[in-house]
């Protein structure tokens, strides 16, 4: 199990950043993510795997309006 | 997950050089004026982004006089809404409403406005009284009428008074003349107004985009929501174009006033007419943030590609996306009226800004229209965007989802003088309202508002436009709809409170705030009233859980106001500030607020200026306006806690249909924050326990925005907050609000 931001998600074996992304459907573009505290580049979300227990911040920029 | 791709093949065939044009019967119309009152004065260019003067006009007495601009109206008001608070306290009195001829319209440019080095430097500001709210209400607009007033050697204007007959106020920047003319003749609606003004005080072709027309239209006569358009010209379309103040009804002010246009001619627009203190610096950061906007945005937010239309998927996915009068926040239409959409149906050329040197450059306009109905069927239109909020109020939320009748509504909004958001949010409380039985035909005059039916909503504000039929009882706005409702017997009256989208009598703008305590006060614990641009927390709190406690949204609340209070200090649009971000900001401290742009602003102010200030200073200079503006809604009668009250819809499920769309997320939330167990429990039991919850949660805000902004628990700064803002300097402020500290 993950918990992003401080939500639980199912965990797989090989999940990668962008998994992450789809399964909460996280659409919007300017993202900062951090896996354990570590960021994550954009170039890398689909190389990236995550460990079961990992706790990903997902910080999505203020935008609107 | 990256935004939409775009496929140049999928662009719509349309000929963006064609529509209906209105000069036939122009000759006619100019021998048809007549001067009243005409002037000359010496024009100047601002030194250090100030021209040190503003000009004041009455258009009942007909006096035009020139007022200096002080060193303390610079210290403590900046300009732009600043000087339009400033100079609308000094016209009115506690007693005046919206209809009284001290009113007044202002509009200031502020210091940084009419910078062409950076983008998002064309912006005005613009203060009334408004006729939903009976406080101060602003509206930060672009085109180019606000830096052409800078130009022409005037740091504001303030229009006051109530003339008996049309007129028009024409200033001639370049050969130092101001005119007022009566203009009985002129067309109506803006979109014909403009363009024959346009070319009517143009000297030649070549003179065209030194001319902007303020005006509005039909609908502004009629109701209490008319907004006042401003236009620049499109070299490339050949045409006028517009962007809007468009929220309080400051259009309805201009009318009640009789004045049927602004037209200014400026001088040729050049980089250094500002006369900056420092241009190197501005050269420098302008050069660097348009190669960040050149590289960023194709993969951000497609700025550039989408305006800000590029949001309305985003906001579906997050259940954000106001769906039938904010009942649900997504839907499977959506496809219909999303970016991927609007980018083949707007044309995409390289650049399309609503000032010189916006390489932001989101003002999309959708060519080739040909409408349906009402007066203008028939004739093929140019329509400015829409933006989102244009799609998510005239379409999710009214559940119109055909891209033309969105754009038909748009324009027509647009020209009648209808603010869009206002029109939108009004319209779905309607629908909803016709939905419930609380609405019929019988009392719509025949109109079958169900959701989604365009040609009624169409006829509504046709109808709006004329001054007849439900369509001027719609104009009154949600508030007085309530009001009209309740009083004829026409529903349950709580029911229709709660999902009457109104706070402090201006209308929501387009965000589903239930799910983020944050954004409902961002929301409702405004100055004007709930738009979007005081704070937008929605991704902050709800999404990425930085706002766990009250004190964390009260900082929120404290900083995010204040910091965008200071673009319309200035003269900037709020777009550039964070729709892109450097490449390197994800590893910035404090990256939400964009620490870079936020550099940016502050050198951008003290380049032009000469004033060095900090990031810190920048956030005074806003504090010591936006409590200066709550004194002012306290001075009005309005500006205590009673007053930042929020329609239960914004706070949470009114309708069994609602709750139950969303069960899952409602019931866990039982679970998780209230320690109950919702097993067994009927909706309408849940419901109840949700009212309780989130109405308490909304009270403890509020104790807690109060007590970060130094005010009491009933929303008044206290005298201590005055001082520390130095706004102590002014008796009459202090008096208002002693007057409230007992």
């Amino acid at each position: 199990m993950l918990l992003v931001n401080e939500e639980p998600l199912e965990w797989h074996d090989g999940m990668t950043v962008r998994d992450v992304l789809c399964a909460r459907n996280y659409r919007f573009p300017m993202l900062i993510i951090h896996v354990n505290d570590a960021l994550i580049l954009k170039k890398d979300y689909d190389t990236t795997t995550i460990s079961d227990g990992a706790v990903v911040k997902v910080i999505h920029l203020i935008s609107g309006g | 997950m990256s935004q939409l791709a775009f496929d140049p093949s999928k662009v719509m065939d349309i000929d963006y050089t064609k529509r209906t044009e209105y000069l036939e019967g122009l000759e006619a119309i100019k021998a048809a004026h007549k001067v009243l009152k005409e002037i000359t004065y010496t024009p100047s260019l601002p030194d250090r982004g100030y021209n040190n003067r503003t000009l004041y006009v009455n258009v009942d007495s007909l006096e035009v006089k020139e007022k200096p601009v002080t060193q303390q109206m610079k210290d403590v008001f900046i300009g732009g809404r600043g000087f339009g608070l400033y100079h609308l306290w000094n016209a009115v009195r506690p007693t005046t409403r919206w209809n009284d001829p001290e009113n007044e319209i202002v509009i200031s440019p502020g210091p940084v406005c009419g910078m062409t080095q950076y983008a998002g430097t064309g912006k005005s500001l613009v203060l009334s009284l408004s006729p939903q709210t009976d406080i101060p209400i602003d509206c930060n607009v672009g085109g180019f009428f606000g830096p052409l007033l800078k130009f022409s050697g005037f740091d504001a204007l303030e229009l006051q008074g109530k003339s008996n007959k049309d007129i028009i106020l024409f200033i001639d920047g370049v050969k130092g003349i101001i005119r007022l003319e009566e203009a009985p003749t002129d067309p109506v609606d803006s979109h014909v107004l403009g363009e024959v003004l346009t070319h009517m005080y143009a000297e030649n072709e070549a003179d065209l985009p030194n001319i902007s027309v303020v005006s509005t239209g039909a609908a502004a006569e009629h109701s209490l929501i008319g907004m006042l358009n401003f236009s620049f010209y499109d070299r490339r379309r050949k045409c006028v174009r517009f962007k809007q103040a468009g929220r309080g009804g400051i259009g309805t002010v201009f009318r009640n006033k009789r004045i049927r246009a602004l037209v200014i001619r400026g001088p040729k627009v050049a980089g250094d007419l500002n006369h900056p203190a420092d241009p190197e610096t501005i050269a420098k950061t302008g050069i660097k943030f348009h190669k960040e906007i050149r590289e960023n945005d194709p993969h951000q937010c497609m700025m550039r590609r989408n305006g800000t239309a590029h949001i309305v998927e985003i906001m579906d996915a997050y259940d954000l996306l106001p769906v039938h009068n904010f009942q649900y926040g997504s839907h499977p239409d959506v496809h219909k009226i999303d970016s991927s959409y609007w980018q083949q149906r707007c044309t995409q050329l390289t650049v399309d800004g609503c000032w010189y040197g916006c390489s932001m450059a989101c003002a999309k306009g959708a060519d080739g229209l040909v409408l349906k109905t009402g007066p203008y069927k028939g004739h093929m239109v140019t329509v400015d965007g829409p933006e989102y909020e244009n799609t998510a109020g005239l379409g999710s939320n009214c559940g119109v989802f055909d891209p033309d009748d969105l754009l038909e509504l748009n324009f027509y909004c647009d020209t009648y003088g209808i603010c869009t958001i206002t029109y939108g949010t009004l319209t779905a409380f309607i629908m909803e309202c016709f939905q419930r039985g609380i609405l019929n035909k019988e009392r719509t005059g025949g109109l079958e508002m169900a959701w989604g039916n365009a040609e009624a909503d169409l006829e509504m504000m046709h109808q709006m436009a004329r001054g007849e039929g439900f369509g001027r009882i719609a104009g009154l706005g949600v508030k007085k709809m309530k009001e009209h409702f309740i009083k004829n017997g026409w529903g349950d009256p709580q029911l229709i409170n709660d999902i009457g989208m109104e706070n402090k009598g201006l209308e929501y703008s387009q965000y589903m705030s239930k799910e983020s305590l944050a954004q409902q006060g961002g929301y409702a614990l405004t100055n004007k009233g709930p738009q979007h641009d005081e704070a937008w927390l929605i991704f902050m709190d709800m999404v990425n859980k930085q706002l766990p406690t009250f004190e964390d949204k009260a900082e929120a609340l404290y900083y995010f106001p204040l910091f965008r209070t200071w673009f319309g200090l200035n003269g900037f649009c709020k777009l550039p500030w964070n729709d892109v971000v450097p490449a390197n900001n994800s590893s910035q401290p404090e990256a939400h607020k964009v620490p870079e742009h936020v550099q940016n602003y502050v050198d951008l102010f003290s380049a032009t200026t000469g004033i060095k200030i900090t990031k810190e200073d920048l956030i005074m200079q806003s504090a010591r306006v936006y409590n200066f503006q709550r004194v002012f809604n306290i001075r009005m009668g309005k500006g205590l806690r009673l007053h930042d009250a929020a329609p239960y819809r914004s706070l949470g499920p009114v309708t069994r249909e609602e709750y139950e769309s969303r069960a899952e997320r409602y019931d866990k939330q039982i679970v998780d924050e209230m320690g109950l167990d919702p097993t067994g429990k009927s909706s309408a039991e849940k419901m109840a326990l949700h009212r309780e919850w989130r109405t308490k949660r909304f009270s403890m805000l509020m104790d807690a925005v109060y007590t970060r902004r130094g005010w009491t628990l009933d929303g008044v700064p206290t005298l201590e907050r005055l001082k520390e803002l130095g706004l102590d300097a002014f008796p009459e402020v202090v008096e208002v609000v002693k007057q409230h500290l007992s």
